[in-house]
């Protein structure tokens, strides 16, 4: 469990990670300059098991996959968002940081909730106002990545056909 | 049978495939550039499979080549060095990716391509499947030589009418962009069809693939047709006999209808692509700089509409103008016709090729409060330096007016229409 962090809708990659700050690839230095234009705190105060809760079209942009890898540095537990943009999805999953889709929490939370998550079904829990909220399941070739704990694992151990087998 | 992107990933896949259906599908091509490559080494190695193919495998060096600082400079010699380890050659520095891959012949109808980056939809121009991807599957692919993709529905964009003169594809695919809105197409193909687009030359058909992005689409196709076998045979290293693919009783998700003749020119306002208002209404907005260039923009006929408004002109004082040629190609052409000294006499700085100032981080920064008028595909905040400043999208005949009057400025004011 952990606090809520908000944003907007269409949230860009450039607000995620300026490119400026992208030549690193080491993530513990993206995670520094997380979001540091649109919420200067959040790199200095978040705490592991946060929660990131954004609106639709989240991490709309560029393919830049130092976004979430950024955000997952940061220490955050999941990501839940209205929507995703597509290559922000693939990327999230494919580097193994939990996203969960669910517009009902997204309209709910306010920031600094405290929110429960359990990933494996989905389910969150708001401790703050005591709602409870249900998030779509993820595909079952998305699960199958997800479980690895993204498509690196994966791959370690099966060959990438078995993702439709 | 299907829609233009069905029909691709079918024969690829040599069985029916349908939206929806998850597909594991061998690439033709992969390409990285110098942004992208380093995480998708660190994913390959992690892997620990050698390269299935490196004849598919192609790298760039264009966002920040040569390298402007010191971190840029060690991640490219590490790029360098895993492509001499590796024995990968398809390796170039002279332009855009986007640019050189359609240059030297690697998008071709029917091919399916991935790119570390978003832009990668430019190639649907060319009847191409291109997409773009985060460096680890790029990794990936190095070592499957596959990928998997949910085959998406199809939004059909039927274009009709002829545009005015001083109106281009970029201002109808601004416009676009203004009404889908950033996520009007996600996860979705975009196929661009009807009178209008069957009319227009290669340069603006690119724009309308390229900026697909833009509404979040995955894919955007045209059909080829005589002009696209025209342009690969002419203007770039492709010889045929090339596959004509075209939709075959579709089924559309929706289909859009737009007539583009009564269009005027369209402006992307801060801070948003989807932020799209007529020219006229931003008109007279004081512009520090000016940007003619990228993927989206920055081939000959841009530098050649934009040269052609400022002859015999000066840039206005306080305006630096940067014009950047998106490949070397592009470059050499100006250069023989006359364009580069248009642009000199007129006060403008030519950039290195590449993806210049588009991207914040070398060829024309913008310090804080500064608002620029640019040729580029986007314009959040920060993009091009500092997150004070701000962008503002139209085309490269807009900018060029925009320059000499050092405002926003219709470009048919300079134009004889």
């Amino acid at each position: 469990m952990g606090k809520a962090w908000k944003f907007d809708d269409n949230l860009n990659t450039d607000e995620i990670i300026p490119a400026r700050y992208n030549i690193t690839i080491v993530t513990q230095e993206l995670a520094k300059n997380v979001f540091c234009e649109i919420k200067p705190d959040y790199a200095r105060t978040v705490k592991a098991g946060d929660v990131i809760v954004g609106g639709q079209n989240f991490g709309c942009g560029s393919s830049r996959e130092h976004a979430p890898i950024a955000i997952k540095g940061s220490g955050v537990m999941c990501i839940i968002a209205r929507s995703y943009a597509r290559i922000f999805f693939r990327n999230a999953i494919n580097i193994g940081l939990p996203i969960l889709e669910c517009p009902e929490a997204v309209a709910d939370i306010t920031e600094g909730d405290d929110i429960e998550v359990n990933l494996s079904t989905g389910e969150i829990f708001n401790r703050t106002n005591g709602h409870r909220y249900q998030a779509r399941p993820l595909p079952d070739f998305v699960l199958k990545i997800a479980e690895a704990g993204g498509i690196v694992n994966f791959l370690k151990k099966h060959d990438i056909q078995e993702l439709i087998s | 049978m299907g829609t233009l992107v069905e029909e691709i990933f079918s024969r690829k896949a040599g069985r029916l495939v349908q939206a929806g259906e998850i597909v594991v599908m061998d690439l033709d091509y992969m390409m990285s550039h110098d942004n992208t490559t380093p995480l998708a080494i660190k994913a390959f190695r992690e892997i620990g499979k050698p390269i299935m193919d490196k004849n598919k495998i192609v790298i760039h060096f264009d966002h920040a080549y040569p390298a402007p600082n010191l971190l840029a400079a060690e991640a490219q010699k590490r790029i360098v060095d895993f492509m001499k380890e590796q024995g990968i050659m398809q390796f170039y520095h002279q332009g855009i990716c986007h640019q050189v891959l359609i240059e030297e012949g690697y998008i071709q109808p029917g091919r399916v391509l991935i790119g570390g980056d978003s832009h990668s939809n430019t190639y649907g121009a060319f009847g191409a499947f291109g997409t773009g991807f985060g460096s680890t599957e790029i990794g990936v692919a190095w070592a499957t030589g596959k990928t998997w993709f949910r085959t998406p529905e199809t939004i059909l964009m039927h274009l009709e009418g002829q545009a005015k003169p001083g109106v281009f594809a970029k201002d109808v695919m601004l416009y676009i962009a203004g009404m889908l809105g950033m996520d009007g197409a996600t996860y979705k193909s975009v196929e661009f069809t009807g009178p209008y687009i069957k009319d227009l030359p290669m340069h603006e058909r690119i724009i309308f693939a390229n900026m697909s992005t833009e509404i979040g689409a995955k894919c955007g196709l045209i059909a080829p047709d005589e002009t696209t076998i025209r342009f690969l045979e002419t203007e770039t290293k492709a010889r045929g006999p090339f596959e004509m693919i075209e939709a075959v009783n579709p089924v559309y998700e929706r289909v859009i209808e737009i007539d583009v003749t009564d269009f005027g020119p369209q402006v992307a306002c801060h801070p948003d692509v989807d932020h799209v208002q007529a020219l006229e209404q931003v008109q007279g907005l004081p512009i520090d700089e000016v940007f003619i260039g990228t993927c989206t923009n920055g081939r000959y006929e841009d530098l050649e509409i934009a040269a052609q408004i400022l002859k015999g002109k000066r840039v206005s004082p306080f305006t630096r103008t940067i014009v950047t040629p998106a490949s070397v190609q592009i470059y050499d052409k100006a250069m023989r016709n006359g364009l580069i000294q248009i642009f000199h006499d007129a006060g403008c700085t030519i950039g290195v090729v590449g993806c210049g100032a588009c991207i914040g981080r070398h060829g024309g920064l913008l310090g804080p409060g500064e608002r620029a008028f640019t040729t580029m595909n986007r314009n959040f905040i920060g993009r091009m330096g500092s997150p004070e400043a701000e962008i503002y999208l139209g085309s490269p005949a807009a900018a060029a007016a925009t320059a000499i009057a050092g405002k926003i400025t219709d470009p048919r004011t300079y134009l004889e229409v």
